[in-house]
């Protein structure tokens, strides 16, 4: 059988040592060398990024999130072991794991190891689908020729080289299409290196949950659940077009992938669809000042990241969490593009006197869609506003005194609410 | 009821009376039309709760009554029926359907009951006047194109009438604006108006009262009340609720101290505009006009489209100037002007552009320019 050591990447034929250098880190399958669709997932990247910056942070459980009544952004493996997981309330993680460090976020030191991570993909293939700034789809088909090896030697190298340059580890699935490399990079975390082959594609997923599905949202896991089917052994039993008739759009997609199949391809410049930001308060608040500041401040950093990125977006976005977890959410859509914090706090407030509810809420959220380039931006003035003008020069000349003195060098005095 | 119609009146009423029914809609009645006959007139009611409109017909009773049948597809069957047909509507007490028949074709509807379908309540109308058809026609016609669809700004989503003062006399006025352009119609204040609170007519009113207009000859009967209007024609009366809000000042709008002046031909302009902006980009659709003695530039440069190029002789004495707009609001003003050139007053490139026919300021636009 096809094998191949991760260490030293060697390939041989069978084997559970590397025949070369001894090393255990084998990975053996039929089809090894003829897959072409990877997923590749860094391991607790932000915890990661952060031990590597921190030695002392190396051998402690360490949590990235902030304050006490935020959520759990990424735990390392250690806090893991005593329970932690992402997503869960800060609270809640610190009950599990008393020792945990935990550590806010700082976004440039990730982006900027995400940066070097993306350009170590790049020379492996054109086809690099990123799906954040910690994971990617990569399509490696005919670059066999190219590289004088086959997609499974590049993507071992590819974290071989992750670690060694940058200090952090990552786990790939490959597989014959995105939905199984995605899964296949789950199965084996950390430093994991997993297949899942064209022949045992139905026997793979036969007996597992369809939980497993990326990108089923919680109205389709109920829908799901009410229909009893809980493995993909339940989905294989119903017919397509009853699927269809149940679920819509995504009954097709589920019939498909009942039987591993997907065909979407790895699509490299797949456009920003939106920028947003949101914050989950210390304490839930039903305080309208208290309320408008927040929206202040996350207009204030969508416009920031929008300008950063030289984007515009001609559609925002409110969301509030009620205390009790239910959600609203409501859009409006811009006369034209915009990448001014002004104009994005102005329309998130009206979005937000619109929604009668008195709250309490706990988290906040604002955000741009339908994204342009910035040249079509705020082109156009209102007559009915003569002052717009003027709080738009206001802000750039705002940016402008922070590009050179810091972020903080100048804020409105609603933000410090 | 029982009642027959020659085909004509039928489908001129009824259409009238379905295309107020909402095509989306979750009560059934409000789907449906109310046929009230008695007399020697058969009459057809329709709403959406926000307008109501009724329209009367002659026709042969031979039993008076009413009922109500679903608007769309009476229409469609009228519709279809050949011209010149004699329609007779029948309801039919045992089965509670409505019975349609002309020569051989047959047609029952179901029916639901005349005590359900929501009348609109009258108004203490304070102000009553006449307007002659082409005088309203012309006040919404060249004002409607402004109005604001954004939902936030609510009371912009209509055509402020109100009684307003130019050049020393009482006029009609008609104003609409969604903050990038702006329309201010008058006419000659018609006797009876003097005393109207100024009302912002929601855009599918206008649209539905402008079928009412097309005869040059017909008087308009307008009445007004702090929260409905209502135009009347011997044949149909629409009422309409105003939009519970109030309109900007746009009087601060309206630049007063433009001095540079372009003068050009209207159709000219539009044309041009028209051609390059076949190349400017879908989104931003913005063409810059750049202004030297006696000569217009129009162009457009899209990097991703192309760019394209178009003088004009125009007649321009003032320091050079370089402006951008969005192209449709150019041609949405440009024709509106029918009769003389075209007079645009530029202050500088970001500040509200004032454009006139001739010098007549019974009509003006103000349009805010784009950055280029």
């Amino acid at each position: 059988m096809p094998a191949l050591c991760r260490d030293c990447l060697a390939t041989f034929d069978g084997g559970a040592r590397c025949p070369a250098c001894r090393s255990p880190r084998v990975t053996a399958h039929p089809e090894l060398f003829d897959l072409t669709i990877a997923h590749m997932d860094c391991d607790a990247f932000f915890a990661s990024v952060e031990k590597r910056d921190n030695p002392a942070l190396a051998d402690k459980p360490v949590i990235i999130g902030g304050g006490q009544r935020g959520v759990v952004s990424t735990a390392c493996y250690l806090a893991r072991i005593k329970g932690v997981r992402s997503a869960m309330p800060m609270f809640q993680a610190l009950r599990l794991c008393p020792e945990a460090v935990v550590v806010r976020p700082r976004f440039d030191a990730y982006v900027a190891a995400s940066r070097a991570i993306r350009a170590m993909m790049d020379a492996l293939t054109p086809r690099v689908e990123p799906l954040s700034l910690d994971e990617a789809f990569m399509d490696l088909a005919g670059t066999q020729r190219l590289h004088g090896a086959p997609p499974a030697v590049m993507l071992a190298g590819l974290v071989r080289r992750m670690q060694r340059e940058l200090g952090l580890t990552g786990s790939i699935g490959l597989s014959h299409n995105k939905f199984l490399a995605k899964v296949a990079s789950d199965l084996d975390k950390p430093r994991g290196f997993s297949v899942i082959g064209l022949a045992e594609t139905e026997a793979f997923l036969r007996p597992r949950p369809v939980r497993l599905i990326w990108g089923i949202g919680p109205a389709t896991q109920e829908g799901l659940d009410a229909a009893g089917i809980r493995t993909f052994d339940d989905l294989l039993r119903w017919d397509r077009h009853d699927l269809a008739l149940r679920f819509g759009g995504m009954g097709e997609r589920l019939w498909h992938l009942a039987r591993g199949q997907d065909r979407r391809r790895v699509s490299p410049n797949s456009p920003v669809k939106g920028i947003s930001n949101e914050t989950t308060f210390h304490a839930d608040t039903a305080d309208a000042d208290i309320l408008d500041g927040h929206i202040w401040r996350m207009a204030e950093k969508v416009s920031s990241r929008a300008k950063a990125t030289d984007k515009a977006g001609r559609v925002v976005a409110l969301k509030l969490k009620r205390a009790n977890h239910t959600l609203i959410s409501r859009r409006h859509a811009l006369h034209q593009p915009t990448q001014l914090a002004d104009t994005i706090y102005r329309a998130a407030r009206a979005l937000f006197d619109q929604v009668r509810d008195p709250g309490p809420f706990r988290l906040l959220g604002v955000g741009l869609g339908e994204i342009t380039g910035a040249g079509d931006a705020d082109r156009e003035g209102d007559l009915l506003d003569p002052d717009a003008g003027r709080r738009a020069q206001a802000e750039r000349a705002a940016d402008a005194i922070r590009a050179r003195f810091g972020p903080d060098a100048i804020v409105k005095g609603r933000s410090l609410r | 009821m029982k009642l027959s119609i020659e085909r004509g009146a039928l489908l001129k009423a009824v259409a009238q009376a379905q295309s107020v029914v909402e095509r989306r809609n979750t009560i059934p009645i409000l789907a449906n039309v109310l046929i009230e006959a008695e007399g020697n007139t058969v009459q057809f009611r329709a709403t959406d709760l926000d307008i109501e409109v009724v329209d009367r017909a002659p026709a042969m009773v031979e039993r008076a009554g009413a009922t109500t049948v679903s608007a769309m597809t009476l229409n469609e069957i009228v519709r279809k029926l050949p011209d010149g047909a004699l329609v007779t509507l029948a309801d039919d007490p045992q089965t509670g359907r409505l019975l349609i028949t002309a020569g051989r074709s047959q047609f029952s509807l179901a029916t639901l009951p005349r005590e359900d379908f929501p009348v609109m309540a009258t108004s203490d109308y304070a102000a009553n006047f006449a307007v002659a058809a082409p005088v309203l026609r012309r006040l919404f016609d060249k004002s409607k194109f402004a109005i604001s669809t954004e939902e936030t700004r609510y009371y912009l989503n209509g055509v402020y009438m109100h009684v307003a003062e130019s050049e020393g006399a009482k006029v009609l006025r008609c104003v609409a604006t969604d903050g990038h352009r702006l329309a201010r119609i008058d006419a000659p204040l018609p006797e009876g108006a003097a005393g109207m609170v100024g009302v912002i007519v929601p855009r599918k009113t206008v649209g539905e009262m402008r079928k009412l207009l097309d005869d040059d000859e017909a008087m308009i009967a307008v009445s007004v009340s702090e929260t409905k209007i209502r135009f009347a024609t011997p044949g149909v009366t629409l009422t309409s609720k105003v939009i519970d809000g109030t309109f900007p000042d746009y009087t601060r709008v309206i630049p007063q101290g433009n001095t540079r002046r372009l003068e050009v031909d209207a159709a000219d302009f539009a044309r041009a505009v028209d051609r390059v902006q076949t190349v400017s980009s879908e989104r931003s659709r913005a063409v810059k006009l750049s202004l030297e003695e006696d000569r217009l530039i129009l162009s457009v440069n899209a990097p991703d489209h192309g760019a394209a190029e178009e003088e004009l002789a125009v007649a321009y004495a003032d320091e050079r100037l370089e402006i951008g707009f969005n192209a449709k609001y150019l041609l949405e003003i440009a024709s509106q002007v029918d009769r003389e050139n075209a007079v645009f007053l530029f202050n500088s490139s970001g500040d509200p552009t004032l454009m006139r026919e001739g010098n007549d300021m019974s009509a003006v636009y103000v349009v805010m320019p784009m950055r280029v």
